[in-house]
């Protein structure tokens, strides 16, 4: 009998590109229907036109550079940047905000850079910047939660479709009528005003840490990052550096003076913090890729998520410190190198 | 009184699916006589052996055809049955590095399995002529890399430790197992004889957390011969635990520094399979006529370890076995990370064989697609060297000898760790490999256009 003689190993790989993006959509998944459960389906509708605006996007890329797009279309990626950038937006706007925001992710961001792999950026937060520069009401059309006891205007499902995609509301109700600040927004406003944090905190849009149905939604966000690092599709480095790093200076600054400073568990469950220590700081493509560069990265970005929303202009920080970091990585790479088994 | 090494650290390394219980059920099976035996002079690293016997001269059961090869290290080749030899050509067999062509001594079996008389009488005394028995027996690293023991035992240095490696990581093989499970007081006793002729005042049996029958035997036999100088050690269920370099690290905490040999530091390893062999030639003046070769994969009929004559050809082992099943799709000489694939089953069977695998479609990588590397960096988490593969990678697809170089390409071990974490499918290991030829293409034509 004769055989193929292909080269050691020969033992099969034990995860793929696919089954690493799916498992990423997997982990995400209870947060969104825990978003959809507090905040309506916005959520739900802004992933879709994002996955439709990201594929098509990376199709048209991938045939003007004359590429393969079978795998390429279907490893998952395009998704999973979708995704990110779906939990970003809120939950109603114009239908061409997602669908512009994931297109501009996958065309300057990933596929300009040479594609999966190569980018220097993570897409789903470039994607996400350009929107909120270039479009500064429609990103903060902010909605409060669902909860029996907060009376605030609510679209039902029709209402909601008309509006994303034509901008109609209901003769009564106008825009302003929906939306409310959220709690980063209140504390930043409030604080900078010099009222104390427990009273900013006690108002009816605050949980026990972070805003209602925020922190909710953060709960989930971190039972799925608890599930990639099980997976080992995510490891421990980043998420622990991040969280120290975001976590250290709120502590120490919250317990020197509690009344002009939000607390420690108001940082963690508000805003995108939980979604960028488990999702986002993570993404091995715009990551560091060594292990004490790691360490630095996760704890450089959590830092700098502090120092943004203490004394920034925005109410949160996540993109801009992952993308500050994400330039960063070619140089903390370099420096971080392990030392060679036998090398001095 | 047994005493026991404890682990120190291991770098990298990965948890691999064990696929050994197939062929542990039941004993080692013996008697296989096959009908024609391919003896290559080119089987172990060093010297070719050179045949004294030429075409049409009967041959006995453990006579030496051909003798150790002089000018570095070598060691003799035996007749593993009675029969005729018919011809001496090139035939391609498993070496140190893979399937390569060897000149062959062919042997005609007679089924007669005629012993020749032993060509020693006594164990010599002294190490120097201990080792001239151990060229003489053909006795080589059984491990796989086949490198002359006799002259792995003459260290520049004097020996601080001797390892006696039954490690055994590689997912499908379990020689070493079965061996250590039949045979522990002859691989006891042939680990301190090793000791003896090295001079080394510690001798340390590793044996990994996945073959507690095996430690349980040795256990036994360790007791027994209650020698101080006798060591045992429990080691993770890593691969690459067994790797030469990877055991010294996990059992002393020093690590080989880069391009030098374990031995240049007073610390050899031999396979259990080695000392066994030593102890067979001393106790029954047998030169090395056989070896244990696990035949597994779910392309075999009857997965089980064989005791098999040097030179018996893959298809007679096979047969052997209960034959192939149908949906065989690659024979693999060797484990599923480091092994060879062979390119037909008239290969012999050769003192580097540890295992055959007859893999099926689901043992094996056979989609070649690769997606872009995503810089996960997992493979830089399995390595055991500590190397970083996506940039040896970045540097290999560029032929950067200069970032080559500094990220130590020569340091890789070609283990396989990093091609089987990749979820982008790349072929690292593969991509290293020939990263590693073009170096040497390009020092060598450093050299000679260097030269006046």
């Amino acid at each position: 009998m004769r055989f193929e003689q292909p080269t050691a190993p020969h033992a099969p790989p034990l995860v793929s590109v696919p089954i690493v993006m799916r498992r990423v959509l997997f982990a995400l998944a209870p947060a969104a229907i825990c978003h959809a459960w507090f905040f309506g389906f916005g959520l739900l509708l802004n992933f879709a036109l994002a996955a439709v605006g990201a594929l098509l996007a990376e199709g048209a890329v991938l045939r003007l550079r004359g590429r393969p797009t079978r795998y390429a279309l279907n490893d998952g990626s395009a998704l999973v940047t979708s995704a990110l950038l779906s939990f970003t937006l809120p939950p109603i706007v114009p239908f061409w905000i997602p669908l512009l925001g994931s297109a501009f992710a996958i065309t300057v961001a990933k596929q300009l850079y040479g594609g999966l792999g190569k980018n220097l950026f993570n897409p789903a937060m470039v994607g996400f910047v350009f929107l909120l520069i270039s479009f500064p009401v429609e990103m903060t059309q902010w909605i409060p939660p669902r909860m029996g006891d907060l009376d605030y205007r609510h679209l039902d499902v029709g209402q909601h479709v008309t509006y994303v995609f034509t901008g109609r509301l209901p003769a009564e109700v106008d825009v302003d009528a929906l939306t409310r600040a959220t709690p980063l927004d209140l504390v930043k406003e409030g604080l900078r005003a010099g009222r104390p944090f427990e009273e900013i905190r006690s108002g009816s849009l605050f949980g026990d840490f972070g805003g209602r149905g925020w922190e909710w939604v953060a709960n989930l966000i971190a039972i799925g990052g608890l599930y990639l690092l099980y997976t080992g599709t995510i490891r421990w480095h980043i998420p622990v550096a991040y969280f120290a790093g975001l976590l250290a200076p709120a502590t120490v600054l919250y317990l020197i003076d509690p009344s002009s400073y939000a607390s420690p568990g108001f940082h963690l469950f508000s805003g995108a913090a939980m979604l960028g220590g488990f999702f986002v700081a993570t993404d091995p493509v715009s990551a560091a890729a060594t292990v004490r560069g790691r360490l630095i990265y996760g704890a450089c970005i959590g830092m700098l998520i502090y120092t943004l929303r203490t004394w920034g202009a925005y109410p949160d920080g996540v993109a801009f410190s992952v993308l500050l970091m994400n330039g960063a990585v070619p140089l903390i790479d370099r420096y971080t190198r392990p030392r060679i088994y036998g090398q001095a | 009184m047994v005493d026991y090494v404890f682990e120190k650290h291991l770098s990298g390394g990965i948890l691999l699916p064990a696929s050994k219980a197939a062929s542990t059920t039941g004993p080692i099976r013996r008697g296989l006589v096959p009908s024609k035996l391919v003896l290559a002079l080119r089987q172990h690293r060093g010297q070719p052996a050179e045949a004294v016997v030429g075409i049409g001269d009967r041959v006995l059961k453990g006579q030496m055809i051909a003798r150790a090869g002089t000018g570095g290290p070598s060691a003799a080749v035996h007749a593993s049955s009675s029969g005729t030899v018919r011809a001496i050509e090139d035939r391609p067999v498993l070496g140190s590095s893979g399937v390569q062509s060897s000149p062959c001594i062919v042997i005609e079996t007679d089924g007669r399995d005629e012993r020749a008389p032993a060509s020693i009488a006594t164990w010599p005394t002294d190490a120097d002529t201990q080792r001239d028995a151990i060229r003489a027996g053909g006795i080589v690293g059984l491990g796989g890399a086949v490198y002359p023991t006799a002259d792995k035992l003459a260290t520049p240095v004097p020996c601080k430790t001797l390892i006696v490696n039954g490690a055994e990581c590689e997912p499908y093989i379990s020689c070493d197992d079965m061996l250590m499970r039949e045979n522990a007081p002859e691989i006891v006793a042939g680990a301190l004889l090793l000791a003896d002729v090295l001079a080394a005042p510690r001798c340390i049996i590793a044996i990994e957390r996945d073959k507690p029958q095996a430690m349980e035997a040795i256990e036994e036999a360790a007791k027994r011969i209650d020698d101080p100088r006798l060591k045992l050690a429990e080691v993770p269920t890593i691969y690459p635990a067994g790797g030469e370099r990877q055991l010294v690290e996990l059992l002393t905490g020093e690590e080989v520094p880069s391009g030098r040999y374990p031995g240049e530091f007073g610390y050899v390893c031999q396979n259990v399979g080695t000392a066994f062999a030593v102890e067979r030639l001393r106790a029954a003046h047998e030169p090395l006529l056989s070896r244990i070769v696990t035949v597994t994969g779910r392309g075999v009929g009857a997965p089980q370890n064989v005791e098999t004559p040097i030179g018996t050809p893959v298809a007679e082992l096979i047969a052997f076995c209960g034959g192939y099943n149908p949906d065989v799709v690659r024979l693999i000489a060797g484990g599923s990370m480091m092994g060879y694939a062979l390119p037909d089953d008239e290969v012999p069977v050769s003192k580097a064989t540890n295992c055959i695998i007859a893999a099926t479609a689901i043992e094996v990588r056979l989609d070649p697609y690769e997606w872009p590397c995503i810089r996960c960096g997992d493979c830089a988490m399995v390595c055991p060297s500590r190397l970083l593969p996506q940039d040896l990678l970045i540097a290999a697809n560029a032929v950067d000898f200069p970032a080559l170089a500094t990220l130590g390409l020569t340091d890789c071990i070609e283990c396989g760790c990093c091609d089987v974490i990749c979820p982008s499918h790349i072929f690292l290991t593969e991509r290293f490999r020939v990263a590693k030829r073009a170096v040497a293409a390009h020092e060598q034509y450093k050299k000679t256009s260097e030269s006046p």
